[in-house]
């Protein structure tokens, strides 16, 4: 075999330049990506970035204009799905509604030459990981939400795929029962011990279920990283405001050192941004971003912090396990910002209309190269 | 309660089809199975309840031939439309893309004539000298014109399947309509290759659409009048023509009306035991 079909094998999926348009729109743009063998792997989004199309092409079902696919360090450019190392859990899960439960999570072992003995007992085996136990002969239509993806999930996990692909499964099942999915789904892949690449929008189910997340603009990913890693270096300024919440304010440039860059905000004044929590290529201007639990208020009698300014509260509202605030930075500034405190009891509580002090460590803060 | 205001709109609602529904369905079959019971003698009616007609439908060889040969003329017709059919109506919902309207249009077209003067095209076609014989003669393939196309059972067959082409496409074609397609991915997905998929997925999918177009087609064809009196000759006519045959030349009006209680009967119990034998296919999803 040639060097160019075989890649390194800790990635079990190996996309590289990968591209795919549709009527002339790029869904997916110069993507290369890895996957490693047995992570939780998640691809997150707005809608119409491209995550789903990039699914497709790795279960085989989009065939990219450039660029290579491998599986289990094979390139499989040319393998249809049915021969390819992955199955798929579908958005609507595709569950076929002449067959029962028993033949719909047998489906694919009728394709394999096992007999029948094995494929009931494997069948058995599939209800019983998904907590399906004794619905073999139910009716597909006589079944809800929850357990069609249950019989999705088994009908996929059946065939032990290398990858086991996963299209916003969770996207049409109720709140509490998609939290309590998203933490069976966990459960489910350290006891297989499957790789798992979920595609979804929502940010929450992202970053509690996966191993490493890779966030999507436009046909492009912006950062592959751990959930903590995108979170609080969000390396680019559309992941920044696409997970969470973040305050940006833009600064002008003061200086360069070593391991720092000086900007002054005029509000917040001058600020020492860490070299490392610096992203983009090196221009003008820099946004800087503050998430709204990294701003704290300074008691009133107490003594004031190093990185403090003045700021009124505008809107307040209770959360339950935080207070968010609403605040304006001086009279002619009519930008609303997010303040949000966990530690209630031992806050300030300030009203509408008051005046506060606000404080942050320069260590939280991420930028942003802007023209 | 019972003339309360929504109960008498009900009535109102359902009056007009009811009416129609007995004096158009209910009221000629009566009347025809009444008949059947009866004796005429030449022009007068007997009215003594007798099962002789019956005996006569079932037992006499010329009925039996005319039932059996219109049974196979029109299952023979409703098979061959079938498989001719399924292909076009898969053709227009999966590679029809942004087109299937205008196929679906084009399918329809040969309903803009009339189904006798479609069925006389036949005649024109098969004929001693019809196009398929000169064409051949002028061909040299032959020099004398073939005999054996027109006035038999296999014209009949021919033209009652160009008849009802489309009726048997439109069904199928909505049925495969309604296959989400998702589904064919993720036969796909769990190791399916084309063929497997058809016969797994997309065949017992459309069945409710293969079901409807089989009575669509096969009823109406085991009592076709017209088809075989133009292009079936003497070896091809079904029970219809014997039907009409008794009802006028004949004078026996209870005899035509027990073969076609007979007929009837026929068509029902092959068309219900056919939906029971398929019942699973037509479950609701």
């Amino acid at each position: 075999m040639n060097k160019k079909n075989i890649r390194n094998p800790e990635k079990i999926v190996d996309l590289i330049s990968i591209e795919k348009s549709f009527d002339k729109i790029r869904a997916v743009n110069n993507v290369s990506l890895g996957i490693k063998e047995g992570e939780f792997f998640s691809l997150l989004g707005p809608s119409g970035c491209g995550k789903t199309t990039l699914l497709r092409i790795i279960a085989g079902f989009e065939k990219p204009e450039n660029g290579d696919v491998f599986i289990n360090g094979k390139n499989v450019n040319s393998v249809e799905p049915n021969n390819r190392p992955t199955n798929m859990v579908f958005q609507n899960y595709a569950i076929f509604p002449h067959l029962n439960v028993s033949e719909n999570v047998g489906y694919g072992l009728r394709n394999t030459n096992l007999n029948k003995d094995e494929i009931a007992q494997k069948i058995e085996e599939a209800l019983n990981l998904v907590g399906l136990e004794g619905y073999h002969k139910r009716a597909s239509s006589a079944l809800s939400g929850g357990q069609r993806q249950r019989v999705a999930l088994a009908r996929a996990l059946i065939l032990k795929p290398r990858v086991l692909l996963l299209d916003e499964p969770l996207s049409a099942l109720d709140k509490n029962l998609r939290e309590q999915m998203q933490f069976e789904l966990r459960q489910l892949q350290k006891s297989v011990g499957i790789t798992f690449v979920l595609v979804t929008h929502d940010q929450t189910e992202a970053l509690t279920m996966s191993d490493r997340v890779g966030v999507m603009f436009n046909g492009k990913v912006d950062q592959v990283a751990s959930p903590e890693e995108i979170y609080n270096k969000p390396q680019t300024k559309r992941v920044a405001s696409f997970i969470g919440n973040m305050n940006f304010f833009e600064t002008e440039y003061l200086e360069k050192n070593s391991r720092t860059i000086s900007v002054c905000h005029k509000d917040l004044g001058n600020i020492k941004l860490l070299k490392s929590n610096i992203f983009g290529d090196d221009k003008s201007k820099l946004t800087i971003g503050i998430r709204p639990e990294n701003f704290k208020i300074n008691n009133k009698n107490g003594k004031k912090q190093s990185k403090s300014f003045n700021a009124k509260v505008v809107e307040k509202s209770f959360m339950g396990d935080t207070m968010l605030y609403g605040i304006n930075l001086g009279e002619n500034d009519h930008h609303t910002y997010r303040i949000s405190i966990s530690d209630i009891k031992n806050t300030p509580s300030p009203n509408i209309g008051e005046e506060i002090s606000v404080y942050f460590q320069e260590d939280d803060i991420v930028a942003y190269f802007e023209e | 309660m019972y003339f309360s205001e929504h109960n008498k709109k009900g009535w109102r609602l359902l009056g007009v089809p009811f009416i129609f529904a007995i004096f158009l369905l209910a009221v000629p079959i009566a009347t025809m199975t009444t008949l059947s019971f009866w004796t005429q003698d030449y022009l007068t009616l007997i009215k003594t309840i007798t099962l002789d007609n019956y005996k006569q439908a079932w037992f006499q060889p010329v009925f039996q031939t005319l039932f059996a040969r219109s049974l196979i003329i029109s299952l023979t017709v409703t098979f061959i439309t079938i498989l001719f059919a399924f292909p076009i109506a898969y053709y227009i919902s999966f590679y029809g893309g942004k087109r299937k309207a205008l196929w679906l249009f084009l399918i329809t077209i040969p309903f803009w004539t009339s189904y006798l003067l479609r069925m006389f095209l036949w005649k024109v076609i098969l004929g001693y000298n019809g196009v398929l014989n000169s064409f051949f003669e002028w061909l040299g393939v032959i020099t004398e014109p073939l005999t054996f196309l027109l006035y038999n059972s296999n014209a009949v067959v021919l033209a009652l399947v160009h008849g009802w082409a489309p009726f048997a496409i439109l069904p199928i074609f909505v049925s495969l309509e309604k296959i989400d397609r998702s589904l064919l991915e993720a036969s796909n997905d769990l190791g399916d290759n084309n063929l497997s998929q058809f016969f797994r997925i997309i065949l017992p999918l459309s069945m409710p659409g293969v079901i409807g177009a089989v009575l669509i087609i096969f009823i109406p064809c085991i009592g076709d009048y017209i088809t075989p009196k133009l292009v079936g000759g003497p070896e091809g006519l079904m029970i219809a023509n014997m039907i009409q045959v008794q009802f006028s030349k004949a004078n026996n009006a209870p005899l035509a009306a027990a073969l076609s209680v007979t007929s009837l009967l026929i068509v029902g119990i092959i068309s219900l035991l056919f939906v029971f034998l398929n019942r699973k296919y037509l479950r609701n999803y």
